[in-house]
């Protein structure tokens, strides 16, 4: 089966070799995100429910003063796979917040307290009011950041077989960057931009507009977990890991009985063709 | 293939059937009793998995066409719907997106496949040209689709490719103005996008049913390249050739299924997962990986006509590839020079879709261009002297013959069957 | 060709059978997520309830919500209505089932059954003719109620229906009152 040897390594070759490239991107002077190990890596990845929960307690009380989520809902906070709230959880959390609705029928919009199908309340109407403020700067949302943002730069050679195993670094650079606050050396102090902090992780840096959001003890978990800076950044790079994918418990579960079946389908229809093709000189 | 048909059906409903549309017999002349080279290896089994890439993709477009909302506000936020809210969604989302990456590496493997064992040569020139004709339907296909997610590459990607057509004397900025329906890309050229991606894929299969006509018109070609000769050296369609493509399928859609569900990000680009953004550029703007050896050869020339003009040629080569090749010899398997010519150009071809996704500056360039010149030396003038001044190897006289040759020497102890 | 008939032919007839079998079930599993994506998603299931101001509705006044993308009929009724609706036997009823989301299946089509006890001005209802799904037109037809123009059903003042070609009443929603008069259809 020589063919078939070929045949299987051509496959691994081109897919992880050549196609890999694309991601390869000159490292700058970004740092490397730090690789931790998240609960939800791996083949059987599963997110932390008490993890999610703390996650989302960080965003709604320290990020959520400037950033939205914009493509959130309070019910997803109760659905499978997340941090999986009880409904009248959902419901309290939901309430809390303020929705804008209407219009009403004398053609005025009106506000009323949060439904579980709301999205998340933004906390400001619309970009230019979130640049006008913050100097300027754009609260990026964040429902997607864990996506759209990698934390690992690696040299082209390596890259595509680096991010085949450890993703993009996205869930790594939210927390990196978190915890990346530091003083700035003293060459570039010199010109340091003015409201600006040095934060060698962020990827438009190493001046960041955003100045250091969390403190020790800034948010008090329920469950006693000691809040510090590490912690509340681990947490909420999970929960917006999650947010970026609600259902990723589910493609990954679905994804092993997927080719554990192709592979026994495969297996049989290995055995079928050689029983086929039996004698017939091929 | 020509010859006269072997349908018989003993079932009087499709007796009746048959003999007022024969579209049962068409089925199984076409399917069951079509005779096969008996020496076909697993590189030819990448066929009838394109067909079910193809019709995989045309299944999982029309099922996302019904949560899609073509509109520059709404594109992508749609697409995120589809991924957080429809049933499935997030799978099927993917399945397509995926789909599209694997649907090339089986049609690159399929091309590859062509060029190695000669397949392009008479009779099968227009079987190959057709060939050529699909890789560019998809190619068009594939590059539309890629802008409907309304990601920051979606719509810089469309941008800069659509800004190709400037480079056209005279009438540049007009095509490229007519393109986009407005003076960027905008709503306008998104809707069309749409319309033309959900077009060109049946297109594809117009093409493709002509690809098929074509080839059994000639009948396959085999890994030696000698031509059938008699019923021995064929086997039926069905079964023999049908369980070893199901087996190949199979394998691939682990492989296929293994990156849509634990890496279904890796082909694509994180930045995409940003909203478009008219008056930000991203860092590095680079294709789909598929695109990048393409990408390449047009950044390698430095004047932008004369690239855009390399860019095309470079694929519009393929279709007089019949005629470059002088040799009488079809497979690479007799042809030493050839062959290792072969791999030559695999080994160019990789090292321009590097050269692709890496940005264009300092030694990358002058990679890129000695890659781009080998590119066309290989077709233009290497394949054409090769063909004249090499010495192939004898050729079996017939597939048999090559086949009881291998099997004897494999396992000398066994009997021939026959 | 050879035709090789193998002594260890039961093997292979299992094996033929196993492999065939192994993919029809994949095949019939691959039409789940084909077929389940077109049913609502969770984004519209999470929309499935809306919330009602009664108040502003004046005696012999109907409004109409949209609820689940169909019209909802809430009509405050006038005596005289309410006299009517309870004045019908239910033996005379083309349809005697009342319909309604919030009792109990098959009870019968009487007018308690298809309010709120306490509540009897208010009748809440779908907007929807059981016919083929026009939206019935208030205070018109010949028993005081609705009257769908599309083929001509009567609705009386409780929304059942009287004649015409339509087969059941009007069906009452699932709803509840979350205040004097504030209800939450869903």
């Amino acid at each position: 089966m020589k063919t078939t040897k070929t045949l299987l390594a051509a496959i691994a070759l081109g897919t992880s070799l050549v196609l890999g490239t694309t991601a390869a991107v000159a490292a700058g002077k970004q740092h490397n995100a730090e690789d931790i190990s998240f609960s939800f890596e791996g083949v059987f990845g599963h997110f932390d429910r008490a993890q999610l929960q703390r996650g989302y307690l960080v965003y709604k009380q320290v990020c959520a003063a400037c950033h939205s989520m914009s493509l959130m809902s309070y019910r997803n906070l109760g659905e499978r796979g997340g941090p999986e709230l009880s409904e009248a959880e959902v419901k309290a959390l939901a309430a809390e917040a303020t929705i804008q609705d209407g219009p009403n029928d004398e053609g005025e919009m009106f506000e009323r307290p949060g439904l579980p199908s709301d999205r998340f309340a933004s906390p400001f109407p619309n970009m230019q009011a979130a640049m006008a403020a913050n100097g300027g700067a754009y609260p990026v949302d964040l429902t997607l950041i864990t996506k759209k943002r990698e934390g690992f730069h690696f040299p082209w050679y390596v890259s595509p077989f680096i991010k085949l195993v450890k993703g993009n670094g996205g869930p790594e650079y939210v927390r990196s960057v978190l915890m990346g606050y530091e003083d700035p050396p003293a060459d570039a102090a010199k010109d340091a931009p003015e409201g600006k902090s040095y934060n060698p992780y962020f990827a438009a840096g190493p001046w960041i507009s955003m100045a250091p959001p969390l403190s020790e003890d800034a948010v008090e978990y329920a469950d006693g977990t000691k809040a510090s800076v590490e912690q509340m950044a681990t947490d909420v790079a999970a929960f917006l890991t999650w947010a970026g994918e609600p259902k990723m418990e589910q493609r990954k579960s679905m994804g092993f009985q997927v080719v554990l079946y192709l592979a026994l389908l495969s297996l049989l229809l290995f055995l079928t063709k050689k029983r086929v093709w039996g004698r017939e000189p091929h | 293939m020509s010859g006269h048909s072997t349908y018989n059906p003993t079932n009087p409903v499709m007796k009746w059937l048959d003999d007022r549309l024969p579209l049962p017999r068409l089925m199984y002349d076409s399917f069951v009793s079509y005779p096969v080279p008996r020496n076909l290896n697993y590189w030819y089994t990448f066929g009838g998995i394109l067909m079910i890439m193809m019709v995989s993709q045309i299944i999982t477009g029309i099922i996302l066409v019904m949560h899609y909302t073509p509109h520059v506000d709404m594109a992508f936020d749609s697409v995120e719907h589809i991924r957080r809210n429809v049933n499935f969604g997030n799978v099927l989302q993917k399945w397509h997106a995926v789909g599209a990456s694997f649907f090339f590496i089986a049609v690159y493997i399929h091309i590859a496949r062509g060029m190695y064992y000669g397949s392009y040569k008479a009779p099968r020139e227009i079987l190959w040209m057709l060939g050529v004709a699909i890789f560019l339907v998809m190619m068009a296909t594939g590059f539309m689709g890629y802008v409907l997610p309304w990601g920051q590459m979606s719509f810089w990607g469309a941008k800069v490719i659509t800004n190709l057509f400037s480079a056209v004397p005279f009438f540049g900025e007009a095509i490229v103005t007519w393109l986009w329906g407005g003076f960027s890309v905008d709503n306008a050229t998104l809707q069309r996008f749409f319309s033309l991606h959900y077009l060109l894929p049946f297109v594809l299969v117009g093409v493709v049913i002509l690809h098929v006509w074509a080839l059994h018109v000639t009948g396959q070609g085999n890994p030696t390249g000698v031509e059938v000769k008699s019923g021995q050296d064929t086997i039926a369609f069905t079964p023999f050739a049908t369980v070893k493509d199901a087996f190949a399928l199979s394998v691939f859609f682990i492989v296929f299924t293994a990156f849509v569900f634990y890496a279904p990000d890796y082909l694509g680009h994180s930045i995409n997962y940003e909203e478009a953004n008219p008056l930000v550029t991203p860092e590095h703007i680079v294709p789909e990986w598929y695109y990048l050896p393409f990408y390449a050869i047009l950044r390698a020339v430095p004047d932008k006509l004369l690239g855009v003009v390399a860019m095309f040629g470079s694929i519009m080569i393929w279709f007089i590839l019949p005629w470059l090749d002088t040799s009488k010899v079809r497979s690479a398997a007799y042809r030493p020079i050839f062959k290792q010519l072969f791999w030559l150009l695999m080994i160019d071809f990789f090292i321009l879709g590097v050269v692709g996704a890496n940005p264009p500056e300092g030694w990358w360039i002058t990679v890129g261009q000695i890659a781009t010149v080998y590119y066309f030396a290989h077709f233009l003038i290497l394949l054409p002297l090769v063909g004249l001044l090499e010495t192939p190897r004898p050729l079996p006289s017939s597939i048999s013959d090559a086949v009881l040759a291998k099997n004897a020497s494999k396992q000398p102890a066994a009997q021939p069957a026959e | 060709m050879s035709t090789a008939e193998a002594p260890d032919e039961d093997r292979r007839d299992f094996l033929y059978i196993a492999t065939g079998a192994v993919g029809a079930v994949g095949a019939a599993a691959l039409a789940v997520p084909l077929i389940d994506q077109m049913n609502p998603s969770a984004s519209v299931l999470a929309l499935a309830s809306i919330e009602v101001d009664l108040s502003p509705i004046e005696e012999g006044q109907s409004i109409t919500v949209k609820w689940r993308g169909n019209p909802v009929i809430i009509r405050h009724r006038t005596a005289k209505e309410i006299e009517e609706a309870k004045a019908v036997n239910v033996a005379d009823l083309p349809d005697q089932d009342a319909r309604n989301a919030n009792v109990a299946d098959g009870s019968a089509a009487t007018d308690e059954n298809r309010v709120v006890d306490g509540k009897t001005q208010y009748l809440v209802q779908m907007g929807v003719c059981t016919h083929l799904g026009c939206v019935p037109i208030g205070n018109e037809g010949e028993y005081d109620g609705w009257f769908c123009p599309c083929h001509g059903s009567h609705y009386d003042t409780s929304g059942r229906i009287r004649k015409g070609p339509a087969p059941e009443n009007l069906p009452v929603p699932e709803y509840q009152y979350l205040s004097d008069t504030k209800i939450k259809i869903g």
